[in-house]
């Protein structure tokens, strides 16, 4: 009670549990698991630079859950064009 | 009416599901009902002393399957309630003894003498649970509000999906309303959520229930004691009564949120 007026938020075991059973099982019921999310993204960053210039660094790449779906959100920053030979 | 075959299952092992299906047999049978408790756990047969039967094993599952026996002969019937019997796994063969298609014929044989035929599931996704859900019209699954029951939990639900059994219901056991409080332990609204299921049940964790198992004496029996109640509404339930869920220390407004939250998995959000 006395958090929400100070507004220092304490992070409970409950919803720390709750984070991390969401995030497990989105992997679990995709069957994609966070290794194989890495394997993609590198493969990602090799095909987009051949055309663009990307901040390899800013790439996000996350998994979610959308009406039943599993939903693969890529989010690659663009640094300019690449000109090409 | 030919008699409901329902399996309770997990996915996650010692969550509950004996202790749920032996309740439940007694509460369902205390209601008139009569009732078979089977025992899938071949192996690992607990159904029996759970129930305080033990001494009066003298033919099992397996035995029936391969028809040392019929299936009335394995039947054993209830001390303290005419109308509930149990019929016991065996416990010095493995999962294998028995298929899912000779399950299916069991249920079939039973449901004409039986209102409720209960199953309780081994724990796990390999054929003893196949054998347990094969002839079940309906699914139980048990979870404890821990981050490893729930996610097997969720496996569970996606099989039994898979099979075709129409919508399992969850029970979730073994809530410490203190820890919920404090925010040490996930709270009802929060593993549904999760999950996405319909709730069929709460139970709190209760001493009582140790004691009862150590008596062979299910819980159930005792009036007041706040496990027995649990199970006594989530058996009205199973009846196709309305019961309103305990407060265990949940948000206060934990009946709005659970309808809110109870909606297909398909179409949330
Ligand atoms: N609500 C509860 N309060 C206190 N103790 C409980 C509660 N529910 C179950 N237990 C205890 O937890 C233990 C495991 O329960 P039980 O045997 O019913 O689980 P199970 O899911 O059948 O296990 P397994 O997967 O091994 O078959 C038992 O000792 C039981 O007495
Ligand atoms: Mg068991």
């Amino acid at each position: 009670m006395w958090d929400r007026f100070t507004g220092k938020k304490r992070v409970t075991s409950r919803e720390v549990a709750k984070q991390r059973l969401q995030l497990v099982l989105i992997h679990d019921r995709s069957d994609i698991s966070p290794v194989m999310l890495e394997a993609l993204k590198a493969d990602l960053i090799a095909v987009i630079s051949e055309h663009l210039e990307i901040d390899q660094e800013g790439i996000e790449i996350t998994l979610s859950e959308s009406r039943g779906r599993s939903r693969l959100l890529a989010t690659i920053p663009i640094l300019g064009r690449r000109t090409r030979r | 009416m030919p008699g409901r075959v329902i399996t309770i299952t997990s996915g996650k092992g010692g969550v509950g599901k004996t202790t749920t299906t032996a309740n439940l047999a007694v509460c369902l049978a205390l209601l008139g009902q009569r009732v078979v408790a089977i025992d899938a756990d071949i192996g690992l047969r607990n159904l029996d002393v759970v129930l305080g039967l033990e001494n009066r094993v003298v033919y099992d599952l397996v035995d029936v399957v391969e028809g040392r026996c019929r299936l009335r002969q394995a039947l054993i019937r209830d001390k303290r309630l005419s109308e509930m019997y149990l019929l016991p796994a065996a416990q010095t063969r493995d999962k294998t003894a028995v298929n899912p298609g000779q399950m299916v014929e069991i249920c079939n044989q039973l449901r004409p003498d039986f209102d409720y035929i209960l199953i309780d599931s081994p724990a796990g996704i390999e054929q003893g649970f196949q054998n347990a859900v094969a002839g079940a019209d309906e699914v139980i699954i048990v979870t404890t509000p821990e981050v490893s029951a729930v996610r097997d939990a969720d496996r569970i639900i996606g099989l039994v999906e898979a099979g075709e059994k129409g919508p399992a219901r969850l029970i979730i056991n073994r809530i410490k309303p203190d820890m919920v409080r404090r925010g040490d332990m996930l709270d009802v609204s929060d593993v549904l959520e999760i999950l996405r299921i319909d709730l069929l049940g709460i139970i709190p964790e209760d001493e009582h229930i140790i004691v009862s198992t150590n008596k062979g004496t299910p819980v159930a029996h005792d009036i007041g004691v706040p496990a027995a109640q649990a199970f006594r509404n989530i058996a009205r339930r199973l009846r196709g009564e309305e019961v309103p869920f305990m407060s265990l220390g949940g948000s206060d407004n934990l009946f709005g949120r659970l309808r809110r939250l109870i909606a297909p998995r398909s179409d949330t959000h």
